[in-house]
């Protein structure tokens, strides 16, 4: 079955197969990310988290940032996945691969991707920990705005 | 009208249900859903700053109409990728 660019998915991610999926023979470059559950947060010994997502509104939002990583960096493809359901420790929540010509544009894509995810995917993650369980909540997800959008375009540069 | 509420994370732990279907009077925005929402559910409403709203899902406004059968989803804070620069921030 073809690899799509982007999934929500619960079954264990796979870096590599994105990698082929964005790869092509005019790359010099391809850069990836994995996101992983650790064990500590916040002073708190994590036992593992739980991801919940809108899962349509999730792929649609993760397409965007692709459109917008593969403007903003015009020659890359940038492809993300990212798991949902119960996730223990060590295990990848998320993977991203950017591909380009040149590494500075695979690193800065892969970068703005997660950054973006981060505030725009409708997903959430509940942290089971010693002693009680907790949602985390991170930022108020709003595609339109630009600051937002201009901030991640600037860590991704920087 | 009928439309079906949707609602995540702590949300859905609030109101005890992820999926409820309403009768609501015509017209409608997204603003009148919420509002009987937090009527039945008085701790939803901390949320009403911090939430996004979808409708369909595709994100939409407060002041967005609604209609006979339409999906209409509040979501709160997200929080997906990996570790969570913002609070680990305010850890430190």
């Amino acid at each position: 079955m073809a690899v799509p660019a982007v999934a929500v998915t619960p079954a264990r991610l796979d870096l590599q197969a994105l990698v082929e999926l964005v790869s092509s023979e005019g790359d010099g470059a391809v850069a990836s990310f994995t996101g992983i559950v650790r064990d500590r947060n916040l002073g708190r010994r994590v036992l593992h988290l739980e991801y919940e997502a809108y899962e349509p509104l999730a792929i649609k939002a993760l397409a965007r940032i692709v459109d917008e990583a593969q403007q903003a960096w015009p020659g890359t493809r940038v492809a993300l996945h990212h798991r949902v359901g119960r996730l223990e420790i060590g295990e990848a929540s998320i993977v991203i691969a950017a591909a380009s010509p040149h590494r500075a544009d695979a690193f800065a894509a892969c970068r703005y991707a997660i950054e973006r995810v981060k505030q725009i995917v409708p997903i959430w993650k509940r942290e089971h920990f010693e002693g009680g369980d907790v949602w985390l909540e991170g930022a108020t997800a709003d595609p339109e705005d630009r600051a937002a959008r201009e901030l991640a375009y600037k860590t991704a540069c920087a | 009208m009928r439309v079906t509420v949707r609602l995540f994370a702590r949300l859905r732990d609030l109101a005890g249900s992820g999926e409820l279907v309403r009768d609501v009077a015509a017209p409608a925005d997204v603003k009148t859903i919420w509002r009987s929402l937090v009527a039945e559910f008085p701790a939803l409403a901390d949320y009403e700053r911090s939430m996004s709203v979808a409708v369909n899902t595709d994100y939409s406004r407060m002041d967005a109409a609604v209609h006979e059968g339409d999906e209409v989803a509040f979501l709160p804070p997200v929080s997906g990728g990996s570790g969570n620069r913002e609070i680990d921030e305010l850890a430190n």
